[in-house]
């Protein structure tokens, strides 16, 4: 049984993993007026709904992050849970 | 010889790869469907390219859980030859069949024209039959063909040969601008240690006839044909 009702999954590229899409929204940024960033980092979250009698829900969620939901070759993921 | 091409939802170059084998090459060739847990003994499989579960979460991420890929990873274990073409070459680094992963091209534009590869690896089967070093026309057409690894990654696979295609000018030169998409070292197919399993971005079975622009990839399919009349023996489809 678990007390929490989401879990969200935040999922990113590694340190080092270039992120053009990131590069190129902060070159848009830049060029909009806005010189206060040093760089954007992209990324994606997916909230994940428990039902109330789910068990060992912990160990699930990481199994599914590490299987599915990101790509451990290149991405972490960080789970929140609300 | 026999050849399996798989066909998940969204494939699109199955049939490409289909008529290349049975029309231009005249051998045998059957599709295989993604819901299935049969290769139907085929000496080889064929992973095409396409938007395999519409490329959602990321290409080829989905269908390395379907049925058919619980066959095509034991058979690939197995010592069975495999072929990834551009979406099919993304199945196989999600299904950690092939090291590394394919991430999106750094000029962020889907890519589609010919380009020039250099056979870096002549022992594959897939590659026997063609020269070290010699230059092939064939076509890319992906969002996703960027490859990556870590460095350390980079050198083992370089090391052992793994690099099979690289991207060069016409002239077989290594130079940034023949990188179509970002690539590390230019790479633009793999194999796996034991060379049965190969993936690569650019489509071979597009360049099967004159008419098309280049036969350059037939050569390929060529070479897996007199592999196997060779050998005499292939790994059986379980």
């Amino acid at each position: 049984m678990t007390n929490h009702k989401t879990a969200v999954v935040y999922v990113r590229l590694k340190d080092g993993v270039l992120d053009p899409q990131g590069v190129t929204i902060h070159k848009a940024l830049t060029q909009m007026g806005y010189d206060d960033f040093t760089s954007v980092r992209t990324g994606r979250f997916f909230e994940l709904e428990i039902k109330a009698d789910s068990e060992d829900i912990d160990r699930k969620i990481d199994e599914v992050c590490s299987k599915l939901l990101a790509n451990p070759v290149i991405e972490t993921y960080t789970v929140e849970k609300r | 010889m026999k050849v399996g091409v798989v066909t998940f939802p969204g494939s699109n170059c199955d049939y490409d790869a289909y008529a290349a084998i049975k029309h231009v090459l005249g051998e045998e060739v059957e599709f295989l469907w993604h819901k299935s847990a049969d290769l139907l003994g085929s000496d080889i499989v064929i992973l095409p390219g396409g938007f395999s579960y519409g490329d959602y979460l990321r290409s080829g991420a989905i269908a390395k859980f379907s049925p058919i890929m619980e066959k095509v990873i034991a058979f690939a274990e197995n010592g069975g030859l495999v072929m990834g073409i551009c979406n099919g070459f993304q199945i196989l680094t999600e299904s950690g069949l092939l090291p590394g992963a394919l991430m999106r091209n750094t000029h962020l534009r889907f890519s589609c024209k010919y380009v020039y590869v250099r056979v870096e690896n002549n022992t594959t089967a897939f590659t026997r039959h063609l020269k070290q070093g010699e230059v092939l026309k064939i076509p890319i057409a992906h969002n996703e063909g960027n490859y990556y690894h870590f460095a350390d990654e980079i050198k083992k696979l370089e090391a052992h040969g793994q690099v099979v295609f690289r991207y060069c000018t016409r002239d077989g030169e290594i130079t940034p601008e023949a990188n179509p998409n970002g690539s590390i070292n230019n790479i633009a197919g793999i194999c796996n240690r034991e060379g049965n399993i190969l993936g690569m971005m650019p489509h071979p079975e597009r360049a099967v006839e004159h008419i098309l622009g280049s036969a350059d990839g037939l050569r390929l399919f060529e070479s897996l044909r007199a592999v196997l009349a060779s050998s005499g023996v292939s790994v059986e489809a379980q």
